[in-house]
């Protein structure tokens, strides 16, 4: 039988132990399944990373799609720079030519990007945020560059 | 007219709902019983007036009446009934309506089924849950109102999003609502508790029913949603930790617990403080979930809104319940007594630990579904957390928690003997080491990760059928309790090995077919029969033909249709997968695109998903236990306050504690 204080104390103890135990493994878990985003832009200029993966978004350029067995080759354009996806499997739904796509990958040694994952939402209407924004960072751009002299 | 009618009844139900939230506990604080008395009258009123606008809405639906934005926008006139019916939750201000049509169904349930208890509690209670149901019903008329018209009226409506229209979606969303909502009644409980001053054990006593319940409705509703995404969307996966995902089970989690220790604070008043938080914490969750899904931050099929004053709104209200119950917290609870003194080895000790992990996993889900959203609303850039994480997190934290389910549910209140559970942890130990091997070898492949899941749910599993076959030898009397407890914890023994057979066993190919081709996962082997044209009442589809053979044999044991839809209101194709579920595994075939060449060829997506049926029966073996569980007929008994039911322990020596309905322990001698 405890005492009220020891009782407290083991409580106390069992809680901190879990806690730092968690904050370990989920800090450790965090860092290594982290996946950033990248527009078609910031790819071109190279601020993707080289090895491991990430994400790319924008708009499948209209009569890009090129299938090859069950390989399916298309460019993601941001309306400003463009990079070359291939993907083998079945594509969702959702995916179409002229329409926003997130596409989740590595880069080739060619600089062609080879996607695992190619993630199209469940709406026909909807464009993914990440698509979206890469698209309109780039329309900000393009809109800066005539509106200087 | 009907339609303005129906707006006009939600107008009232927000003034009747906001009198509910002020009169009764104004009652209280005033002793004015009169006020007090108000309570029940109120919430039947108010939802009465709900019900009739929900059903105003449900009518406009089957007439397909357009001149109504919100009916014009999710259904169609082409649309079978019973999705016209459920087009109503198909949208984002359908599913509030829902939200909150519900939330009367519990407080007219409270209103009804409290006779035994006081007054002024009540009073409290339902108040809060008045308090609520108004922040919701404003919330639904300022920002999302399903009874605006259009004019002129639109000829045809854009018809309910094609992935909706499944048996699924007309009972998923009202069930996990029914679970998301049920919480407020254990959150206004604990609140009530927390005014009043009286976290005691009839409080305990009387949240417990109510919160079994709402979990049960929460259980099935995640096991509703998740078998509706494997079958539905056509990937063949089931648990995606998706965020809208993780919305609903972070409430489950710390549902759990609270289940739980809501037991150790009524049978020995302890964790009172603890209850308290996680009663909070898991409507906070419910409310977190509705304002993740429904805000529009997240994107999903779940996500319907787009306008962020819809999303600040529930922030906002998120904020003030969360904000204002915590200081009521912190106010009250330094009042609180610790409890009875409790051994390192008892069962209090088993259900802490147990809930302080549940707990510590909601954080580790929380933070990965929350850290990329505040990430990207302080414009530090976009990333998502990947489903490692979750997994690489959430395991761990769960096999302690699995391992102690056996000896928490063996061991007694306050001290319990070593030398009385250990004959009952020898058979499970023995009957799961070979059981777990067994099942490895015969599924021809083994590692650590996979021994490990078999034998942990294995353990709960033969510890469950070996308490129940004990009581049953001694001829004791099995309570609802108990053998809900037994049956809940061998549906998640159940899914344990389930998730780990199909994590570790499946197999997924994409491949490339013509008709007469023929493709083997495991011992089964598909052909491709044809591929024809067939009619749906609101779409066209090709329709593949498959044929399944198993071994060496001729004889065809399956033929799968997997379809691809074009539905008429939409350019969005469908993927319907073909599933055979048989006991062991499921053979699930979608159909993909036509590939060009000289003969057609298809693309196929061809799965060997082995112990998926175990997940779904699993789900339905805890709801099971749930049930009968929230109806045990000690819930019943009229309660006396410092009532110690259950006195007349037989526990395991024969010599009396208080040992609750720990096992193996008769339960109620009430009955």
């Amino acid at each position: 039988m405890m005492s009220k204080r020891q009782k407290r104390f083991v409580l106390i103890g069992t809680v901190l132990i879990v806690i730092a135990a968690v904050v370990g493994l989920v800090l450790n878990a965090f860092q290594s399944n982290l996946v950033f985003f990248f527009t078609p832009t910031q790819v071109f200029k190279g601020e993707a990373p080289k090895s491991s993966a990430f994400r790319i978004g924008g708009m499948v350029k209209a009569g890009s799609l090129v299938q090859r067995d069950m390989t399916h080759e298309f460019i993601v354009t941001d309306n400003e720079q463009e990079v070359a996806v291939s993907f083998t499997g079945l594509l969702p739904d959702l995916f179409k030519e002229g329409r926003g796509v997130v596409a989740q990958g590595k880069l080739d040694a060619s600089g062609h990007f080879v996607a695992s994952e190619v993630l199209a939402k469940h709406d026909e209407n909807y464009m993914p945020p990440e698509a979206k924004a890469a698209m309109d960072e780039a329309a900000m751009r393009k809109a800066a560059k005539t509106v200087r002299p | 007219m009907l339609v303005e009618l129906g707006h006009f009844a939600l107008i009232l139900s927000l003034l009747v709902a906001i009198t509910q939230g002020v009169l009764p506990l104004a009652g209280v604080l005033k002793s004015n019983a009169l006020w007090q008395s108000t309570a029940r009258p109120l919430a039947l009123l108010q939802w009465s007036l709900v019900a009739f606008a929900f059903a105003v809405l449900e009518v406009a639906f089957l007439q397909s009446d357009f001149s109504v934005v919100y009916v014009s926008e999710h259904s169609n006139s082409l649309l079978p009934w019973p999705y016209k019916m459920a087009a109503l939750w198909g949208g984002h201000e359908g599913s509030l309506l829902l939200w909150v049509f519900l939330l009367g169904v519990w407080s007219s349930a409270v209103a009804m089924f409290s006779k035994t208890l006081a007054q002024d509690m009540v009073a409290r209670v339902l108040s809060v849950m008045g308090m609520i149901s108004s922040g919701f019903l404003l919330f639904i008329l300022t920002t999302s109102n399903p009874f605006l018209r259009l004019l002129p009226a639109a000829s045809e409506g854009q018809d309910l999003n094609p992935l909706l229209q499944d048996p699924g979606l007309v009972i998923h969303p009202p069930m996990l609502y029914m679970g998301y909502v049920g919480m407020s009644v254990a959150f206004a409980f604990a609140i009530a508790a927390l005014m009043a001053g009286r976290l005691d054990t009839v409080w305990a006593r009387w949240s417990r029913p109510w919160t079994l319940v709402a979990w049960t409705f929460l259980t099935f509703g995640i096991g509703l949603g998740s078998w509706w995404a494997y079958y539905e969307l056509g990937w063949g996966g089931w648990w995606f930790w998706d965020p809208v995902e993780n919305a609903s089970l972070m409430p489950w989690l710390v549902a759990t617990a609270l289940i739980h220790s809501l037991m150790v604070t009524e049978k020995r008043g302890s964790f009172k403080a603890w209850t308290v938080l996680l009663a909070i914490a898991a409507f906070s969750l419910s409310l977190l979930g509705t304002f993740l899904v429904r805000s529009g931050v997240l994107t999903s099929v779940h996500a319907f809104a787009s306008d962020p004053a819809r999303g600040i709104f529930i922030l906002v209200f998120l904020a003030l319940v969360v904000g204002s119950s915590l200081t009521l917290f912190a106010w009250r609870a330094p009042t609180v007594s610790l409890g009875s003194p409790m051994g390192l080895l008892s069962r209090e000790t088993f259900l802490l630990a147990n809930s302080v992990l549940l707990s510590t996993a909601t954080l580790a889900v929380l933070l990965g579904t929350l850290y990329p959203l505040i990430i990207d609303a302080l414009k530090l850039g976009k990333l998502s957390v990947g489903p490692p994480y979750f997994n690489v997190v959430f395991a761990p934290l769960m096999v302690p928690v699995i391992f102690m389910m056996v000896p928490g549910a063996l061991a007694r209140w306050r001290q319990a003997q070593w030398s009385q559970i250990k004959p009952f942890l020898i058979l499970p130990f023995f009957a799961a080491t070979i059981f777990s091997l067994g099942l490895s070898l015969w599924m021809g492949h083994q590692d650590a990760g996979i021994l490990l899941g078999f034998w942990l749910g294995a353990w709960v599993a033969f510890a469950s059928f070996q308490q129940i076959a004990w009581r049953a030898k001694q001829g004791l009397r099995m309570s609802g309790s108990f053998l809900g407890m037994q049956l809940a914890h061998l549906g998640l023994a159940v899914v344990v090995l389930g998730v780990t057979g199909v994590k570790n066993f499946e197999i997924e190919r994409d491949v490339r077919m013509g008709v007469g081709d023929q493709v083997t996962l495991a011992q089964y082997h598909f052909k491709l029969i044809g591929v024809k044209e067939v009619r749906g009442p609101n779409y066209k589809a090709l329709r593949a033909q498959v044929d399944v053979t198993k071994g060496e044999s001729e004889s065809v044991i399956k033929t799968l249709a997997p379809e691809k839809r074009y539905y008429l209101s939409s350019t969005m194709p469908m993927t319907e997968a073909s599933i055979d579920s048989g006991f062991m595994q499921d053979l699930y075939v979608s159909l993909g695109d036509v590939l060009n060449g000289d003969t057609p060829q298809w693309s196929m997506r061809v799965y060997y998903k082995p112990f998926v049926p175990w997940l779904w029966a699993g789900v339905l073996l805890m709801v099971l236990g749930g049930l009968l569980a929230s109806f045990d007929k000690r819930y019943r008994a009229p309660i006396l306050s410092g009532d110690k039911e259950e006195g007349a322990d037989q526990s395991l020596g024969r010599e009396s504690s208080h040992n609750g309905d720990s096992l193996p322990v008769a339960s109620t001698p009430l009955a």
